[in-house]
């Protein structure tokens, strides 16, 4: 076994081992994510990366989710916003079509199944609903297609609209449908308004699961499933096709890519990820109401694609998962820590920090450290952090 | 029978220029040249041609299927491609990838048997793959098929982009500047590949050139075009001799022998 091999086994053994004993610390947490972030990076044999991988992500994170439930709730949190980045991936980072309203298409599946799966929908039909929870298995189905439908009918009247254009458009339709969620309460109660659709059914839980666990590893398993779609997708004429269309649309287009049609199904594959997330993300919320689809969150999923390497599968994901744990846990644990200074009076060249004004509260500092952190990452490294990296098509006949 | 290609008529305005007056342009096979000065409207037939801008008068047909109305990628499926004078490549794809994307319009593949994987995906992908490195050898490039298309040479894009719009299988080739930044012996080395093509495949071509020993060597027909009209057409020497082509395209009727050997 080579030194790695051995570091990285060590790493995921030991970083679970302290989120074991000290279940409250954000920083054993991280050391476990850390760990597999070495795990994947690290040179070491497919078999083992892909054990070590399996068995953290099968088995001891779901552990920890017993030592710490909060822990598994920002694990599934970091698949839902991975399913997500890679759908994004797809429009902006393959097909070069920038979106700023992709969390649209998230709302219509979450809404799809909020609407179906509640009793809500007993005000539009009558009666009968909601329908039982086994139906949410059919409505991520149903939320994939009404999801890829919408971005089809966003995608026609797009079509001739590039860079700036299509951004101030996909912007202005992702706030449409967040307004017609607002807005869908009167003549027909659709969408009960601002305050939303509660309680929405979850699915019976197999093997007696509590619901966390349950969630999480649904999560993970549409999260390899889009994976897979995407990397298959990646390595076709489709997904040639979509780069080329990046790269030069001019030229894609006299070299027989159909334009329509490839730009349709780079919206439509787009879409359908955030449609089967929004239908789980609706079942494992319970209550839905138009404020989680805000303009904030397409700009956040597009923030992840951006930083994680435009184009680039494990980039996205990482991104997610940088952005999500960022927002979640370090930006939050800081200002808890500086507000524990606070509060213990604690001096600094002289200066009490309990006499700070509120207006420097340390909460407040958040969303601005989480601003420089992309600023700087722009400046210092604007290709991301796991850039894509150019396929070497193997060529047998080749070999020098 | 119709003629493999023909233009007739084709006219183009842009708001008050006209760039475009009624040409008349056929071609059954060999290689046919279009030369004329800055502006006189070659590249506006290219793109006419090939489908990126509607013509306003005129028709062209392509084994007798008329191309009008028709978009660029049905026109490549049909067996009409191109290069570019600005070299268009995708630049931050491989070279082998470059390829693949000029085949697009041969891919009988869908979304399905790109999701399952199944073996007629694999089969495809691995005869999409020989015949990409056969057309890369063509060419002279599979020494480089893995690299990034942007760090080419110059006289490599080139190339790139001839093999490019072969892989899309077409039966008329439009080639528009092909020379342009190459050295004396590269730009023969490419015209000699040329004829090959014209032999070994059948292929019909038209090259915009400004490269006048390579028209004079290479071509079976010369176009002259000035201000959007054809004014002279013909073997490569009449049209070297033609009073107003000399005029309009070379320059001073006294120096213009020696002017245009030299350029």
């Amino acid at each position: 076994m080579s030194l790695y091999s051995v570091l990285a086994t060590a790493a995921v053994a030991l970083s679970s081992l302290a989120v074991a004993t000290a279940p409250r610390s954000v920083l054993a947490f991280l050391a476990f994510q850390g760990a597999l972030l070495f795990v994947y990076l690290a040179r070491i044999p497919t078999w083992l990366r892909v054990g070590l991988l399996g068995v953290a992500l099968l088995l001891l994170m779901p552990l920890i989710g017993a030592f710490n439930g909060y822990y598994l709730e920002v694990a599934t949190q970091v698949g839902i916003f991975a399913a997500l980045a890679l759908g994004l991936n797809i429009v902006v980072g393959l097909a070069g079509l920038l979106d700023l309203g992709y969390v649209a298409f998230f709302a219509v599946g979450a809404y799809s199944w909020a609407i179906f799966g509640s009793p809500h929908a007993n005000v539009i039909f009558g009666g009968g609903f909601p329908l039982a929870g086994v139906w949410f298995y059919a409505f991520l189905f149903v939320g994939l297609f009404v999801a890829a439908i919408t971005g089809i009918l966003l995608g026609l009247p797009v079509l001739r609209l590039h860079g700036d254009y299509l951004a101030i458009v996909t912007l202005g339709f992702g706030e449409v449908i967040r307004v017609l969620a607002n807005n869908l309460d009167k003549p027909i109660n659709l969408t009960n308004g601002p305050k939303g659709i509660t309680p929405i059914s979850r699915p019976p839980a197999p093997l007696g699961l509590p619901y966390g666990e349950y969630f999480y590893f649904l999560v993970l398993l549409i999260v390899v499933v889009v994976v897979l779609v995407n990397r298959r997708l990646e390595d076709s004429h489709i997904g040639r096709a979509w780069e080329a269309i990046r790269e030069d649309e001019l030229a894609a287009r006299a070299m027989g890519v159909p334009l329509v049609r490839m730009k349709l199904l780079a919206f439509a594959c787009g879409a359908s990820f955030a449609g089967i997330m929004g239908v789980l993300f609706s079942a494992k919320q319970v209550f839905i109401n138009p404020e989680s689809f805000t303009f904030l969150e397409s700009i956040g999923v597009l923030a992840m694609v951006i930083l994680g390497g435009m184009g680039s599968i494990p980039g996205a994901v990482l991104g997610a998962t940088v952005v999500t744990v960022l927002n979640l846990q370090v930006l939050k644990g800081l200002s808890l820590w500086l507000n524990e200074l606070k509060n213990a009076g604690v001096t600094v060249l002289g200066y009490s920090l309990a006499d700070l004004p509120t207006q420097f509260e340390p909460a407040k500092y958040e969303r601005m450290i989480f601003g420089v952190i992309l600023v700087l990452m722009m400046i210092f490294r604007p290709q991301g952090i796991l850039p894509a990296r150019r396929r070497q098509r193997e060529l047998a006949h080749l070999e020098r | 029978m119709a003629a493999l290609f023909d233009a007739r008529g084709v006219t183009k305005r842009f708001g008050g220029l006209t760039a475009l007056q009624a040409v008349d342009f056929a071609l059954e096979s060999g290689i046919a040249s279009i030369i004329g000065p800055n502006g006189a409207g070659k590249t506006t037939l290219f793109n006419i041609f090939t489908g990126l801008y509607p013509a306003d008068e005129g028709s062209v047909t392509f084994r007798g299927r008329a191309l009008f109305g028709l978009r660029p990628d049905q026109i490549t499926a049909l067996g009409i491609c191109r290069t570019f004078q600005n070299i268009r490549l995708f630049a931050n794809m491989t070279v082998i990838e470059n390829v693949l994307v000029g085949m697009n319009s041969r891919i009988a593949l869908g979304l399905w048997d790109v999701l399952s994987h199944g073996p007629r995906f694999a089969r495809t992908e691995a005869d999409l793959s020989t015949r990409a490195v056969a057309l890369l050898d063509r060419v002279g490039l599979q020494a480089n098929a893995n690299d990034v298309a942007r760090n080419l040479p110059y006289g490599d894009q080139r190339r790139l982009e001839l093999a490019r719009a072969l892989a899309s299988e077409p039966a008329l080739l439009l080639l528009d500047e092909p020379t342009a930044g190459m050295t004396r012996t590269e730009a023969g080395a490419l015209m000699r590949l040329l004829r090959e093509l014209v032999v070994d495949l059948g292929l019909a071509i038209i090259l915009i050139e400004h490269n006048m020993r390579v028209v004079m060597e290479v071509s079976d027909r010369v176009t002259v075009l000035d201000h959007g009209e054809k004014i002279a057409e013909g073997p490569p020497r009449e049209v070297q001799s033609d009073a107003r082509v000399i005029e309009a395209y070379l320059g001073t009727r006294g120096s213009a022998p020696q002017r245009a050997r030299r350029a």
